[in-house]
């Protein structure tokens, strides 16, 4: 099924029987599996609106994020949120579109900044809901306190509530520069200390990144000048830390952010895990972790780990090797040894964030894993009393992606 | 304003709904006697008043929860309250609900720099949290033009803005965690330290809700260090037009200000004649302000001064050490008080796209005309957030009327042009019968289902943001 008009799409939601698999450009199977008659979004597609001096652009939800950089690229703006692309770490194919980003809420290295997730520019959106009933919130205005801000409500629900039509987006000027400093050889505990230095300091850092393999990563952009300065304010701020070196030129700088935005360095990994956490909670969170692969030979060196949003965002990468062992924490439980490994690693890092906050998500795994777990954090009880009640209100038959979120 | 009839039952059981009341919290925290709970019968929206049943001030989540689940359990509305500042009577009482206000809970549960949060009680005014953290650089973002007051309870309930939201967004960027208690005293976390909640977005439906969904008692709140510096440029013009084509120019060629704030022309000469801030006699003016260090304020001001000079402004003055600056600001920040010096007004808070600002300004031109009202304008231009200051003479029968009907004439207009009925101040009783304007019935079903979820038998601040008449079934079942 691929409608091409909202009213289409209302038409399917409404005459369906069926659960409905609802899908953009298909680059990012996130979560539960889903057995439904798959309905394609990508034929609701077009920028309708973009006005340069208002800073906002209005799009069906099809539209595929390509056309809308290009069009953002002629007027010298961009995404602030400057969305993950999955097709790498995921190995998928397809075009990721609008309302795929907007209905996962991806958000990537600038969410560490004042304004920086997608559902921060998300000014309005058009929905289906379960009943197959259109519904409008929010508007094309930066500030709008009109009501309930159901359009921050249908960002990151998966299509769950309501399968978006249409999206108005608040954009802004892109930078003029950019420049990286990377500070080497940081074990995760300095690496979390040097960030919050970063972070805490008056020089704007738009993206603050781990890899131990490399290092911290810092990102300045803004004015020439400014980019200059400011790099090298950060430098001085950091050598307590270690020597960091400035790549200051600006396809360089973005090729490196554009890496750590879509996580490519887990690409060859079996299972990768999703967890938001406060930052500071980074090192304790590798070192327990690392526990689940202590074998009767050796303690192993841990997961791989990457690390965004100054060690908030953290991406926790098994490769098969890694879950045969998880498995063997558990060698009474049934399955193969690969599924067992990342359900043990998924429920430990969940339970990990119930106690300590946050919450894990798996991102990538093989289907047979998609549908043995609990793909997203589970919810204590009177939160997921709201969830539920939420879910039976916008989608009284339970079709539109069920237990997407489970 | 049209308000419900308050339930005779509800009324009739006054006597045993403040002895439950008491038997939960410390006597001095209910109050009944009617020449005190005669301070909970307005907001800062006072054309409106209703003395509530009782008042309580609880001083601790658990007391909150007590105190809700007697109401819920008695079927009495209940009408939580920060500071009371609204300006669109999202706290006004009906005579059978109880007014909860949270101006005990004040404390600072938690400061954390390393993760740039800051956790408090939500009875704590806004500009204490950046106060609490300033020593240590940093601040909290937005920054309502009534921040000495205001609540932050109030300011999540309302999404509250401020002059500073063009760069670092309104409460709802702002807001990282909350404790509620529903209703039915049931007490809910959401979020926290983490930068994303999990899950489907609660908080962004919370922030925003006026206090329909649920009492927040305690919020996490993201700070952010302070900047190097900031400096202000004044500019004038002859004319709107141009003034809107500069805001727009100066968005498009990629400086972000900090702020981008608009004046007209009567708003100029009553916060001149108030404050004596040396403005310029003309049609319109903006203030513009730029952060960073010396040099990089320089930088960006260069540009902005070269976009100013293409429009030919009256008047092109940049502040020169924190002095200026204060004075620039000084006129603008006065502003409310100074049209509250010459006359009643009504403020407004409808968003338009920033590219239609010189059209509403002069249709509100017109409409000023046909209406005999004079019209102030002051506003957040880089957002579209206007603030047209409607002047009234309150003991002239029938002003107060026309005003309002003025003002529904203008929102409208907002709507029209592709805006908003309300950018910061919420829709509260006072926008609430226009909802229908910017919304279709499905658009509101879809909201009101949300509450259904959250508080089944709308209890919570009942009469506020739809239309009476669309929750007329949803209030009576």
């Amino acid at each position: 099924m691929r409608p091409e008009s909202e009213e289409q799409l209302a038409e399917v939601v409404r005459d369906t029987t069926r659960p409905l698999h609802i899908q953009g450009g298909g680059t990012r199977p996130v979560g539960r599996v889903v057995d439904g008659d798959v309905l394609n979004a990508s034929g609701l597609s077009g920028i309708s609106v973009y006005e340069p001096g208002a800073l906002t652009l209005v799009a069906a939800a099809g539209t595929p994020m390509a056309e809308i950089n290009a069009a953002l690229e002629t007027e010298h703006q961009m995404l602030s949120f400057e969305p993950m692309d999955h097709r790498a770490l995921l190995g998928t194919s397809g075009t990721p579109t609008l309302g795929g980003v907007v209905a996962g809420n991806v958000s990537g290295p600038r969410r560490v900044s004042a304004v920086g997730a997608c559902r921060d520019s998300v000014l309005g959106v058009r929905f289906v809901d379960g009943s197959g009933q259109v519904v409008k919130n929010g508007g094309r205005v930066m500030k709008n306190v009109t009501g309930y801000d159901l359009s921050k409500l249908m960002c990151g629900a998966y299509g769950t509530l309501g399968v978006l039509s249409e999206v108005a987006l608040k954009v802004l000027p892109r930078p003029d520069a950019e420049a990286t400093l990377t500070v080497p050889g940081l074990n995760e505990a300095q690496a979390v200390a040097a960030m919050a230095a970063a972070l805490k300091s008056p020089f704007e850092v738009t993206g603050a990144a781990y890899d131990p393999a490399v290092g911290v990563q810092l990102r300045v952009e803004g004015l020439s000048a400014s980019v200059t300065y400011r790099a090298g304010k950060l430098q001085a701020l950091m050598a307590p830390f270690g020597a960091a070196g400035i790549t200051d030129d600006k396809a360089a700088s973005a090729a490196i952010w554009r890496a750590i935005r879509d996580v490519e360095g887990l690409k060859d990994h079996a299972v990768v895990v999703r967890l938001s956490i406060k930052p500071s909670a980074l090192p304790e969170l590798m070192s327990s972790a690392a526990n689940l692969l202590f074998d009767q030979h050796s303690k192993a060196a841990g997961f791989d780990v990457l690390a965004d949003w100054g060690g908030g965002l953290v991406w926790f990468g098994a490769s098969a090797r890694q879950l045969e062992i998880c498995a063997g924490v558990m060698p009474d439980r049934d399955g193969p040894a690969g599924d067992v490994g990342g359900q043990i690693l998924l429920e430990y890092l969940q339970s990990y964030c119930e106690m300590e906050g946050g919450h894990a998500t798996l991102i990538k795994g093989p289907e047979s894993l998609r549908r043995t777990v609990h793909a997203f954090q589970p919810e204590a009880a009177p939160v997921a009393a709201l969830t539920t009640g939420l879910r039976k209100r916008f989608d009284p038959r339970g079709i539109l992606n069920p237990g997407l979120m489970e | 304003m049209e308000m419900p009839t308050p339930n005779p039952a509800v009324l009739s059981r006054r006597g045993r709904i403040v002895a439950r009341l008491r038997e939960v919290l410390p006597a001095d925290a209910v109050i009944d006697d009617p020449t005190e709970t005669r301070a909970y019968e307005c907001d800062g929206l006072t054309a409106y008043r209703c003395a509530p049943l009782a008042a309580v001030l609880p001083a601790s989540t658990a007391e909150v929860a007590a105190a809700l689940k007697i109401c819920h359990d008695e079927g009495v509305p209940v009408v939580p309250r920060g500071s009371g500042t609204s300006l669109a009577g999202g706290a006004l009482p009906t005579a059978d609900s109880v007014i909860l206000g949270v101006a005990r809970l004040r404390d600072v549960l938690e400061t954390d720099y390393d993760n740039r949060f800051i956790r408090v009680q939500t009875g704590r005014t806004n500009l204490s949290v950046t106060g609490a953290v300033e020593a240590d650089g940093f601040f909290y973002a937005p920054d309502p033009s009534s921040q000495l007051a205001c609540a932050i309870a109030g300011n999540i309930a309302m999404n509250s803005g401020g002059a500073h939201c063009l760069k670092y967004g309104v409460t709802t960027n702002n807001l990282l965690g909350v404790t509620m208690v529903q209703m039915d005293g049931t007490i809910v976390e959401i979020g926290g330290a983490h930068m994303d909640a999990g899950g489907l977005d609660l908080l962004g439906l919370i922030c925003g809700s006026e206090g329909q969904l649920g009492v927040v008692t305690e919020a996490t709140l993201r700070i952010l260090p302070k900047p190097e510096g900031a400096r202000p440029v004044l500019m004038g013009y002859d004319s709107n037009e141009v003034a809107g084509q500069v805001v727009s120019d100066i968005i498009k060629a990629g400086v972000l200000p900090v702020a981008i704030e608009f004046m007209d022309r009567p708003c100029i000469r009553a916060c001149e004649a108030f404050a004596k801030a040396g403005y310029p006699d003309c049609e319109a003016l903006l203030i513009v302000e730029v952060e960073g260090s010396p040099d990089e304020i320089d930088e960006q001001l260069g540009l902005i001064k070269q976009i100013a000079r293409r429009h030919n402004p009256v008047e092109l003055r940049e502040a020169k050490d924190a002095d200026e600056a204060g004075r620039i600001w000084l006129g603008r920040k006065s502003a409310f008080g100074a049209m509250g010096q010459i006359n009643d007004y009504m403020c407004l808070d409808g968003t338009i796209p920033v590219s239609e600002l010189p059209r509403v300004l002069r249709r509100i031109g017109e409409m000023s005309k046909d209406y005999g009202l004079d019209v102030a304008n002051v506003f957040h231009a880089g957002d579209g957030n206007m603030h047209p200051l409607i002047l009234f003479d309150a003991n002239k029968p029938g002003d107060l009327e026309l005003c309002e009907a003025m003002g529904a004439d203008i929102l409208k207009l907002c709507v029209e042009v592709g805006g908003c009925l309300t950018g910061e101040h919420g829709v509260g009783i006072e926008k609430r019968d226009l909802m229908t304007v910017q919304f279709a019935p499905a658009d509101l079903e879809a909201q009101m289902r949300v509450k259904d979820v959250f508080d089944p038998d709308w209890l919570l601040n009942p009469a506020k943001v739809f239309p009476l008449a669309a929750s007329a079934g949803r209030r009576a079942a």
